[in-house]
């Protein structure tokens, strides 16, 4: 088992390595199939070792070797197989198995094809580190590399100047949280002394509340930034401007899930910091409807895909904070495969019409891109929750929590939100596939992508329709290590008006949706209509004045700070002192360059001094060290 | 007695002798007190009891190296009064003796606070033989380098002073030096 | 009245004074040579003396070797004297300044 493990972990990092050799060559088509086998290489070990895990139960652990042991500090390089960890790596390992392969062709004609297969299983490598590490330490290094990773996928293209913006703003927003999640770490190793998980968490218990809860808080610091949540959240929408296999990869089936994953990780945490985990559910079902919110009237399609994966997470952070952690592990899985669907059907839209965003611009891309639309139309109905899709049972089983615990508003929140996301989902697909052929108007040609790529996009599309039966096998499974704790309404006349009930809200949200968008009336809009000048659209359209608020406030006072410290500080105190020294050894120079007359009778004057100076030291020190008792009695007389 | 009698004279004596080597402004002068000064220190050696070190510093300084001054000093106008500007005299004095007192001090340190342990005790026989048994030994590879430098110092000295050491090599530059090569090629034709 | 080894030491003190003394202010670069011998001989005498108040012959040994290195020494350093008066025509240090910094 020990020798599944390492190939599952490090035969991404084979592949990474492997790609970064040919980073400055022309593309290789080999290259790309290397790397998707090596991958697929670790979703094989996976998946053994998830068999191994569903059979025996048993988690496996190796350490590997020794990082860090200095005094009580002990950290190894321990990696750990267990119910959750082995859910994330068959999660990361399928989805990034098909986006590899999905990427041959979507890279295609790309010049940095070797250099973004690099990327790419690099960050396939980080994810790994993160799941399956058994420590904090080990946690934090994946957390690192994902965000390095992601920071290099997202200014992938670093010719753009847009997209190097969007990927610095993704890098520096996570640094800000990565703070607090360090301190977080430290606080645990603080208290606990250890920062194995399995240790931490029996040292917990212990602990008095208001220790428990900074630790908590800073902790969930660090899973903010990562999982975009508010007011961490600008840099998932930006962060679109990577290419669209890493946004289906690592913006919305991976690594912005990795904090509700450390959430998940630390359920022992939260569970005994119940107001933290409140404060947790509530930023949850704020960001899912304040995201779908925006989501509503966005006009760039991957932007509608980020903010509805940003209210997703939203869902599973309520989940987690509630005390669900089943559930939210499970909405992530079933959210990871058929958002990844959406993300790559997006893809391959763009592809078809030139890299063209604007939903408003296509209609009608069914006739062209049948297969396409098929799927980003399923994607769309599990996304909705629809019986029998995935999203229906790992977002029922949300919102029945939220019911069961008696957050009435929480729960109110989210099921409003599944009708808005219901809604913008269907107004994509409604504007993409459906209504007139707007493109014809730009002279665009679609066509459908290659073949290889949707049949690598079918096992998405599979599981996303089928994930939601294995709800009961997996619940069993993972409530092996996770709270057991099954949300069931007991009154059945609320549990089937509520289920219905939601199912209906639902689909009139989609009916809704396909009536307003579905039709021959749509235009692209020209900012004339009433619609887009109430108050209430340019509210959602700048994305609540959120960036601007940043912009105006926090960056550039930043701005204006860091000119008064470069001028103040920098110019005055540290720049000085550094012209000060260089000042002073030139001043002496030039004063003493006269001793450097070139006569050799002074130089030898100047030579007979020295010898002095060098033999009086060895006299001084000679003493010292002869009469050294003495003098240090003289010394601590004096109170030295 | 004797001895503190003849400490005292030799004393007087090498140090005069060395005062005018230092202070005179004839040439020959100051070459022939210092010749007398190295045999009266010699003189010291053999009260010492180092006869074979008083031997060699007679034969060395006495034999070759005032020879090799005697030499050199050809070279140059010996007779006429060699004029040298002096700066501060207190100085030169002052720091010389504050050097010398510190380089006594630290010879002097270990002794008299009895850090060291003597290696190579004197076993009573002849000097001469004691010091070659220790040569021998335990200074036997210093010894060898000693005479293969004495052997370099040698030609080295040969080579400098010799004829047509008046060219450098290194101060000329490239015409100057193929020039000098097309010379010797004549030379050796004719 | 008993000759010690600081009698010793004193002499060689004095000696060196005088040596160090000439080596500042001596001008012509043949005696500034001898007074390199005189500082040479200073410490041989203390040395010699060492070796023999203390009964081990290291001293000694010691002075031997800086005899050599004192013959060496001139060897090299009176061949490149008339090198240089070939050249110069003089042996005054206060003409020699190329190594003016």
């Amino acid at each position: 088992m020990e020798n599944l493990l390492y190939i599952a972990l490090f035969s991404p990092l084979v592949s990474s390595l492997f790609a970064a050799l040919f980073t400055a060559t022309p593309k290789k088509q080999f290259i790309g199939i290397i790397a998707s086998l090596l991958i697929f290489t670790s979703f094989v070990s996976s998946s053994f070792l998830l068999a191994e895990i569903l059979i025996t139960g048993t988690p496996v652990h190796v350490e590997m070797m020794t990082w860090m042991a200095t005094g009580n500090l002990y950290i190894p390089f321990g990696f750990v197989v267990d119910q959750v960890s082995v859910t994330m790596m068959m999660v990361v390992t399928l989805v990034s198995t098909i986006v590899h392969i999905y990427s041959i062709g979507y890279m295609d004609h790309d010049k940095g094809f070797n250099r973004f297969f690099s990327w790419l299983s690099a960050f396939v490598f980080s994810m790994m580190v993160l799941v399956m590490s058994d420590n904090y330490a080990g946690l934090f290094i994946g957390w690192e590399g994902v965000g390095l990773c992601s920071w290099g996928l997202i200014g992938f293209w670093f010719h753009k100047e847009v997209a190097t913006w969007a990927a610095n703003e993704a890098f520096i927003m996570n640094r800000i949280a990565d703070l607090g999640m360090l301190i977080g770490i430290f606080l645990v190793y603080w208290n606990t002394g250890t920062l194995q998980y399995d240790g931490a968490f029996a040292a917990f218990a212990t602990l008095d509340t208001a220790t428990l809860t900074w630790i908590g808080i800073f902790l969930f610091i660090g899973a903010m930034g990562k999982s975009a949540q508010f007011p961490l959240h600008t840099w998932l929408a930006d962060a679109m401007e990577g290419p669209t296999p890493v946004s289906a990869l690592i913006h919305a089936a991976t690594m912005v899930t990795a904090g509700v994953y450390l959430v998940v990780r630390s359920n022992e945490l939260y569970d005994l910091i119940p107001n933290v985990g409140l404060f947790i559910a509530s930023l949850g079902a704020f960001v899912a409807l304040f995201a779908a919110s925006m989501a509503l009237v966005n006009r760039d399609m991957k932007r509608i895909i980020a903010y509805s994966t940003l209210s997703q997470l939203g869902y599973m952070f309520a989940a987690a904070g509630l005390g669900a952690y089943w559930v939210a592990l499970f909405h992530l899985m079933a959210h990871a495969f058929f958002k990844a669907l959406l993300f790559l059907g997006a893809g391959n839209v763009m592809h078809a019409m030139h890299d063209e965003l604007d939903p408003f611009k296509m209609g009608g891309l069914k006739k062209k891109m049948t297969a396409t639309a098929v799927m980003m139309t399923l994607a769309s109905v599990a996304l909705a929750g629809i019986f029998p899709l995935a999203g229906f049972f790992s977002k029922d089983a949300i919102l029945e929590s939220a019911f069961v615990e008696h957050h009435f508003i929480i729960y109110s929140v989210l099921l409003f939100t599944a009708g808005l996301t219901a809604f913008y989902s269907f107004r994509l697909v409604a504007l993409i596939f459906h209504g007139e052929e707007r493109y014809k108007l730009f002279g665009i040609d679609p066509h459908e992508a290659y073949k290889f790529m949707l049949i690598a996009m079918s096992p998405l599309l599979l599981l996303a329709i089928i994930a939601g039966s294995l709800k009961m096998t997996y619940y069993e499974m993972v409530t092996a290590l996770l709270p057991a704790t099954e949300y069931h309404i007991h009154n059945h006349l609320v549990y089937w008006i509520m289920t219905i009930g939601t199912q209906l809200f639902v689909i009139l949200a989609i009916v809704y949706a396909y009536k307003k968008y579905a039709n021959s009336k749509v235009t692209v809009p020209d900012g004339t209509s009433a619609m887009e000048n109430s108050f209430g659209y340019k509210l959602l359209i700048n994305q609540y004045y959120i960036p601007y608020f940043y912009e105006e406030y926090i960056v550039k006072s930043y701005r204006e700070l860091s000119k008064i410290f470069w001028k103040q500080v920098d110019l005055k105190i540290v720049d000085a002192t550094v012209d000060g020294i260089a000042g002073v050894l030139y001043s002496t120079g030039e004063r003493t360059r006269d001793m450097q007359s070139g006569n050799l009778s002074t130089m030898l004057k100047w030579m007979v001094a020295g010898t002095i100076g060098l033999l009086s030291l060895a006299v001084v020190f000679g003493l010292a060290v002869r009469y050294s008792d003495a003098i240090l009695a003289i010394l601590s007389g004096l109170g030295v | 007695m004797f001895e503190a009698i003849a400490f005292y004279l030799f004393a007087f004596l090498t140090i005069s002798m060395f005062y005018i080597t230092v202070t005179t402004s004839q040439a020959l002068h100051a070459l022939t007190a210092l010749a007398a000064g190295m045999i009266f220190i010699s003189a010291f050696f053999f009260i010492l009891g180092a006869d074979f070190l008083g031997a060699i510093q007679i034969i060395v300084y006495t034999g070759a190296v005032m020879a090799l001054y005697a030499f050199g000093m050809m070279f140059f106008d010996s007779t006429r009064d060699v004029k040298e500007k002096q700066g501060n005299k207190f100085i030169v004095v002052g720091m010389a003796t504050v050097a010398a007192v510190l380089v006594v001090a630290i010879f002097s340190a270990p002794i008299l606070s009895d850090n060291i342990v003597a290696l190579y005790p004197s076993v009573g026989a002849g000097n001469t033989q004691e010091v070659g048994m220790v040569l021998f030994t335990k200074y036997l590879i210093p010894f060898e380098v000693a005479a293969v430098m004495l052997l370099v110092a040698m030609v080295a000295g040969i080579v400098l002073a010799g004829k047509k050491m008046d060219l450098s090599l290194t101060l000329m530059n490239k015409e100057e030096i193929l020039e000098m090569n097309e010379d010797k090629n004549k030379k050796v034709l004719s | 009245m008993e000759i010690g080894l600081n009698h010793y030491l004193v002499l060689s003190t004095i000696l060196f004074a005088i040596g160090l003394v000439g080596v500042m202010r001596r001008k012509n670069l043949l005696l500034l040579f001898f007074a390199t011998e005189i500082l040479l001989n200073a410490v041989n005498i203390a040395f010699a003396a060492i070796s023999h108040y203390y009964g081990d012959l290291t001293g000694q040994m010691f002075a031997f070797f800086v005899i050599a290195i004192a013959a060496s020494e001139l060897a090299v350093g009176l061949g490149l004297l008339i090198v240089w008066f070939k050249r110069h025509g003089t042996i005054d240090l206060d003409t020699m300044t190329s190594m003016r910094g």
